[in-house]
């Protein structure tokens, strides 16, 4: 997977975030809300625990037998009328979809969100053609209209204020200068309406594939995943493998927790359930449809320690609740898929060498595995992708030495004495000038003394008191 | 009290109490003796281990956990742990840790299963929720991460606060949200940490709590280090001191 900035570090990338005061202000207005909102809706629920613990089974249970579920889907798709592909990796899916579109002389495409679509950089390839891609969401077109990607998958233009928004629709289509919020939807509407009617070929995304009829199902609140899967001739949904539930029932129990971990709502304003083609007496719909699988390092992980992340419905939840992303937003990252899911999927998918930063950028609070609602384990496997970066060597060479040196003396309790007697003259003389607290520590434990003091250590350690404190009592005792 | 409340007790004090806050510790042991616990320190505990295996050093981590495990079983009386974080590692991450090793991994499983944070040893082991204590501040209760989260102990240490005579107990904005700590994460993401840390100070500051009390002398630290370069007077305490207050 490619880095979304690649020629900036985490850490260049995080202070950017951390200085970008409209950034941490938006960030802290929609995380808030969001985490609101969620708790609201899903208390709504009747046995809220128990829903999300059939939600996990249902997402255990397939990927435990995906090859079987991706066949029985595929035959299901094929049966109603559609076409299914699978792609190896983002470049196979990326040439398909060129393939279609040529195959259909399509030069404008609308687009439904898709996160599948980013993680391929599928518009890229579609322009490099000469084919016109058009974003439909709202929030995905006001980034394609900022030139950025997304921060957060499901409210990709989280980032922005509304003065921003109105600032670029005034820009680039002409919009009255406003920051109403309804005057720049409807403007944006306005625009796309003519798109949807103008293009030869839709493309979305799938939250669930449901193996038993074939059925994909596709969330949305704005009625452009309608209008992409419908209004032009051909339809292209995309998605990653292990997207399936094996029943409509099944789909049913997702979509109790989907909007609600989403946004707090019930049910989104949409649900959208597409069976194959247009059908010989129907007058809506397209006349193809063509499903593409995106495999891109999914099957590897199957059956590892890391698998759990596939479970991931692509609430967000996690994103809303992790007080790392709430400082630092969706681009600090650097991948499509920020926060919590992001930290452990994209090194999971694009291995631990190119992205070792992102597991680190976590206090293993586990707020997100508390809102996940298929209870993934993130802390976990953010615990086991450090232990593979240790094992690639990313550690740095002090920390590495310093935490063997540090394990070497506390395993022999005569050195850890010492090493202890060390520490407490070395810190009592470094907080001597301020009352025993220490202003600065040296490099590289200065990070710690750039927000905070450091205590000097006890001036008798608690095994000492407490052999006094034991001494003392025997000899009360006689 | 509990009918069959054990008589013995042994302490893992953790290694930031030992060096850095005795007191909490000491604190620990008397209000254990109080309640007719027999506290033995097993002399040889050092660290259990924690800061490798959150790093990924877990060849490290399994060094200190075995070094830990050996020097624990020696007794076979209740491990009492006054640490969120420590106590954590003990009964869920001891386990993973040593899963399929013959020796260790049967023993991980036998001492976890022993093993007890402070304020949940008080409350569900021993059945205790008044200590008459006595403590006249304005107190903000900070439920650290690996205490509420990771071993589900939320209650113990409110109900404990709450039978403390003249203790006005705040509720902090944002309290169950992570202090920013995190372990070695407070270094290595220094930045991400100090943001954090500043939105908990705000929140204390806000809530004009004299002291905060929490669990977790590791995200005490983390939080009393800043209230300090903050230039307040705001104290940080250890469950266990507070309690360590007698009035009778």
């Amino acid at each position: 997977m490619s880095t979304v900035l690649p020629n900036v570090t985490f850490h260049e990338r995080v202070d950017d975030a951390l200085r970008n005061e409209i950034l941490r202000t938006a960030l802290d207005r929609a995380t808030g809300r969001f985490q609101n909102l969620r708790r609201t809706a899903l208390a709504s629920l009747p046995d809220e625990g128990a829903v999300r613990d059939r939600a996990r089974l249902i997402r255990a249970h397939t990927l435990s037998r995906l090859d079987a579920y991706l066949e029985q889907f595929a035959a299901s798709v094929e049966r109603a009328g559609g076409h299914v592909h699978f792609a190896a990796d983002a470049a196979a899916l990326n040439r398909m979809v060129v393939e279609i579109a040529q195959q259909h002389k399509v030069t404008s495409v609308v687009k439904g969100k898709s996160m599948i679509s980013e993680e391929t950089e599928l518009n890229h390839a579609l322009e490099a053609e000469g084919i016109r891609v058009v974003e439909t969401d709202l929030g995905e077109y006001i980034i394609q209209l900022a030139g950025e990607h997304p921060s957060h998958i499901i409210v990709p233009a989280v980032h922005k204020t509304k003065e921003q928004i109105g600032k670029l629709l005034h820009e680039k289509i002409g919009a009255p200068l406003t920051d109403d919020p309804a005057q720049m939807a409807a403007a944006a509407r306005a625009k796309l309406r003519g798109e949807f009617l103008n293009a030869d070929m839709g493309i979305s995304g799938v939250n669930f594939g449901v193996a038993e009829t074939g059925t994909l199902c596709l969330v949305e609140n704005e009625g452009n995943g309608r209008l992409t899967t419908t209004a032009p001739r051909v339809h292209v949904a995309v998605m990653g493998i292990e997207r399936l539930v094996p029943t409509l029932d099944d789909l049913s129990v997702m979509l109790q927790v989907l909007a609600r971990s989403a946004t707090g709502q019930n049910l989104s304003v949409y649900t959208n359930l597409i069976t194959g083609p247009r059908k010989a007496d129907e007058d809506d719909g397209p006349d193809e449809l063509h499903v593409i699988l995106l495999d891109n390092g999914r099957s590897r992980i199957l059956g590892t320690e890391v698998a759990e992340i596939l479970y991931c419905i692509r609430c967000g939840a996690c994103l809303n609740a992790c007080p790392v992303y709430r400082e630092i937003g969706g681009h600090a990252y650097g991948s499509v898929y920020p926060g919590p899911v992001g930290a452990v999927l994209t090194p999971a998918l694009g291995g631990i060498a190119p992205w070792s930063d992102l597991p680190q950028a976590s206090s293993l609070c586990g707020a997100c595995r508390e809102v996940c609602p298929v209870r993934i384990d993130i802390p976990r496997m953010l615990l086991v992708e450090r232990d593979q970066a240790v094992r690639a060597g990313k550690m740095p060479w002090w920390l590495r030495f310093g935490l063997h040196v540090y394990t070497f003396t506390v395993t022999k309790p005569a050195l850890f004495g010492i090493a202890t007697w060390g520490a407490r003259w070395g810190t009592r003389i470094l907080g001597a000038p301020n009352k025993g607290w220490i202003k600065t520590l040296p490099p590289p434990l200065n990070a710690w003394t750039q927000s905070r003091d450091f205590p000097a250590f006890a001036a008798k350690s608690f095994r000492a008191q407490f052999q006094e404190y034991s001494a003392q009592k025997k000899a009360a005792q006689k | 009290m509990n009918a069959n409340a054990p008589r013995k007790a042994q302490l893992f004090v953790t290694c930031l109490i030992e060096t850095l806050r005795p007191e909490a510790g000491m604190s620990v042991v008397r209000v254990l003796e109080r309640l007719g616990v027999q506290v033995e320190f097993p002399n040889a505990q050092t660290c259990c281990g924690q800061p490798a295996f959150n790093g990924g050093a877990w060849d490290d981590a399994r060094a200190m956990g075995r070094y830990t495990l050996d020097v624990l079983s020696q007794s076979d009386a209740p491990i009492v742990v006054p640490s969120g974080s420590c106590g954590d590692m003990l009964v869920h991450h001891y386990p993973e840790l040593f899963a399929g090793d013959p020796k260790y991994g049967p023993l991980a499983e036998q001492i976890a299963a022993r093993t007890y944070e402070f304020s949940q040893f008080l409350v569900e082991v021993l059945g205790v929720t008044d200590l008459h204590a006595r403590f006249a501040e304005r107190v903000a209760y900070h439920p650290s991460c690996h205490l509420s989260r990771g071993l589900g102990i939320t209650q113990p240490p409110r109900a404990l606060l709450q039978n403390v005579q003249d203790a006005q107990v705040v509720e902090l904005h944002g309290a169950t949200e992570c202090c920013g700590f995190g372990g070695l994460f407070a270094i290595k993401m220094g930045d991400i940490s100090s943001a954090m840390l500043e939105r908990k100070l705000d929140a204390i500051q806000a809530a004009q709590a004299q002291t905060v009390v929490g669990c977790d002398v590791s995200c005490l630290l983390h939080l009393g280090g800043g209230l300090h370069r903050r230039g307040t007077n705001v104290a940080t305490k250890h469950l266990a001191e507070v309690l360590d207050t007698q009035t009778d």
